[in-house]
């Protein structure tokens, strides 16, 4: 047999074998790409765009100022709200993310009866509808003759960010090696102290991506707070919102502008941690 | 020393998982300082044993004695051995030296102590210079030296090693094997290895336990194992094995008669009794090609090669005998040469002396 008729058959170039960032140079995929931005971000843009414009209205463009900002700071009402909603988030976030990691990992870990079951309940809060969890609560808060407050809004939101929090560590748990576990009992290490100095570590990235949710889910929520919140408890997207119903002025837009903030970096500070942790067991 | 009771005494255990007996009535005895193989196919219910010796499964029935202490309501942090587990199970948050001295912290060792006891077990394994390093700067191998140092370092009675060698690549295999022997040597602990590799149980162990569906079929040292299967299943899994068929048609002073299809009447030594249906047994090794028909009391079968394959070493000759089973066996390569001295299509005889003859009742 000789070396030429075996020479394997020329591949033609076809569609599938373009690179995927090669799409990019495509005039179309650029185009779809700036729509899909616009879309998503000018409102936002312009949001915050406003809140430095120095007019009552927010129409025209009249020069920039920061007035807006320390009227805002200098609103008692305001203010109060934001500290509010930090109790509530802050409070809300520590406890889901305890019952929701210890739900996590009993879902990960064990076999029961009826196990399906108690798991699709569980995670219902995720898909229910927020309007029907909050009349669900408030109903709920009044047949247990609960005064609505800052408590009754922060037990609605541990109930509705418990089950993100488990998902999340139930994610993290899925690639968990078991024989660490059995090693360190192994090892003369007890169940308590085998938890502490090996599953503890391995959970906590989960447990900081689930954290940072849960207080960002508490943080903007509107319907179930709405729903459950007393007279003098009032949060600050419902503030918000009680602002914009006597005019929108370039307060609201610095409000929100603030609000945007600190859900972006918590949300930065999310994924500066993970990405360390990724390099980190990659060396 | 051999009148020192056992270091584990394993009694009628079995354990059932649901309807699936896993380990179904199985009694051993591990002598103190040995190295122990536990060999079968995978789900003979060899690693189910293993984990009940380190306590990670109860057993469902029988009881375990470690150095004369009853087992069974032991948790696995309080048993005196300790286990290299398949995946290493090294924790992956902390550097080599915290791996190592962590058996020791949580239970309390003082913190003077640890640090001498860790560079001792470190040194033990070639690992001196790792203590910084954390396992995923580590090779496989190293990894698997850290989970023998973290085990030693707690001076058990046995060591429990599951599967220890499967996940390196064959050339390390052979040296890790080497390497286990000295170091089971030189700390005089008794070492239970689980291993469905053959080779790795007949070239370690002083002793194995051949396990097959949760049953033990033989207990015994490498040597006798090979030379002397009690069992067809014995003889097949460990080495390759010829396995002719046969009928027994008398018994008489230590030398057993029995008939073959295709190959007639035969002698074969044989202590003991026998009837009914046997297994008549070589291990390819001990037969030979010739051309011509053997000579003197040879048995001897005529038959077709079907395949050669070269191993460098040796080649595997495969002969389609009259009798219409299959033979395999070894042709040394001494002679440097490329061209095959077998070819396929060739009828040749294969023959082997009666006294390497196996005879397998079971």
């Amino acid at each position: 047999m000789t070396e030429a008729t075996i020479r394997p058959p020329r591949r033609r170039r076809s569609r599938s074998e373009i690179n995927p960032l090669d799409y990019l140079k495509r005039p179309w995929m650029q185009l779809t790409l700036f729509l899909s931005f616009l879309f998503l971000y000018f409102p936002i843009v312009t949001l915050v765009a406003f809140s430095f414009n120095d007019s009552k209205r927010n129409i025209t463009w009249k020069g920039f100022t920061w007035k807006y900002y320390e009227k805002a700071l200098n609103n008692d009402s305001l203010h109060d709200a934001f500290v509010n909603s930090m109790i509530v988030a802050g409070t809300s976030t520590v406890v889901s993310t305890a019952l929701g990691a210890m739900l996590g990992l009993a879902l990960h870990r064990y076999r029961f009866p009826w196990k399906g079951t108690y798991e699709g309940v569980a995670h219902l809060p995720i898909v229910i509808p927020e309007i029907c969890m909050g009349v669900a609560m408030l109903v709920f808060f009044n047949a247990i003759g609960m005064k609505l407050s800052l408590t009754t809004i922060t037990v609605s939101h541990i109930a509705f960010t418990i089950p993100f929090v488990a998902v999340v560590i139930r994610a993290r748990m899925t690639g968990f090696d078991v024989s660490l576990e059995e090693a360190s009992r192994d090892l003369g290490a007890s169940e308590w102290q085998t938890f502490w100095h090996v599953t503890f570590p391995y959970m906590i990235p989960g447990l900081v991506a689930g954290a940072l949710m849960a207080f960002v889910l508490s943080l903007d929520d509107f319907v179930i707070t709405f729903f459950t919140a007393g007279v003098g408890s009032t949060t600050f997207p419902i503030k918000i919102y009680s602002m914009l119903r006597f005019s929108v002025t370039p307060e609201v837009n610095a409000a929100s502008t603030v609000l945007i903030v600190i859900t972006l970096s918590l949300t930065l500070v999310a994924m500066i941690v993970q990405s360390r942790w990724a390099k980190g067991r990659q060396q | 020393m051999t009148d020192q009771p056992p270091i584990i005494s394993i009694r009628n255990v079995t354990k059932r998982f649901g309807t699936v007996t896993a380990v179904d009535d199985v009694s051993i005895d591990i002598k103190r300082g040995e190295f122990f193989a536990l060999l079968g196919p995978s789900g003979c219910g060899k690693t189910t044993l293993l984990r009940m010796l380190a306590g990670f499964e109860t057993a469902s029935e029988g009881s375990i004695e470690i150095d004369g202490q009853p087992m069974l309501s032991v948790p696995p942090n309080r048993r005196p051995v300790n286990m290299v587990f398949q995946s290493y199970a090294v924790f992956p948050h902390m550097t080599v030296f915290d791996n190592v001295a962590y058996g020791l912290k949580v239970t309390g060792v003082p913190k003077a102590q640890v640090a001498g006891q860790v560079r001792e077990a470190l040194a033990l394994v070639h690992l001196e210079d790792y203590g910084r390093r954390k396992p995923d700067q580590l090779s496989g191998g190293q990894r698997q030296r850290v989970a023998l140092a973290r085990a030693l370092v707690k001076k058990p009675k046995v060591l429990l090693l599951d599967e220890p060698l499967s996940a390196l690549d064959a050339k390390l295999r052979e040296a890790m094997r080497l390497e286990l022997v000295h170091l089971q040597h030189s700390v005089g602990i008794t070492f239970v290895i689980v291993t469905h590799d053959q080779d790795e149980a007949l070239s370690m162990a002083d002793r194995a336990a051949v396990m097959d569906h949760g049953v033990v079929r033989q207990i015994a040292a490498p040597g006798t194992l090979y030379e002397h299967p009690n069992s067809r299943f014995v003889a097949d899994f460990i080495g390759k094995m010829n396995l002719l068929e046969a009928k027994v048609a008398g018994v008489s002073g230590g030398r057993l008669a029995v008939e073959i299809d295709g190959l007639g009447r035969i002698d074969v030594p044989h202590e003991g009794d026998a009837s009914g249906e046997i297994g008549i047994a070589v291990r390819p090794e001990k037969t030979r090609l010739s051309k011509e028909p053997p000579a003197g009391d040879l048995i001897g079968l005529k038959g077709k090669v079907s395949d050669v394959a070269y191993y460098g070493n040796e080649s595997h000759v495969l002969l389609d005998t009259d009798t219409g089973v299959r033979f395999t066996t070894t042709v040394q390569n001494e002679v440097r040469r490329t061209d095959s001295s077998v070819l396929i299509g060739d009828n040749l005889w294969i023959s082997w002396s009666p006294e390497d003859t196996l005879v397998l009742s079971e």
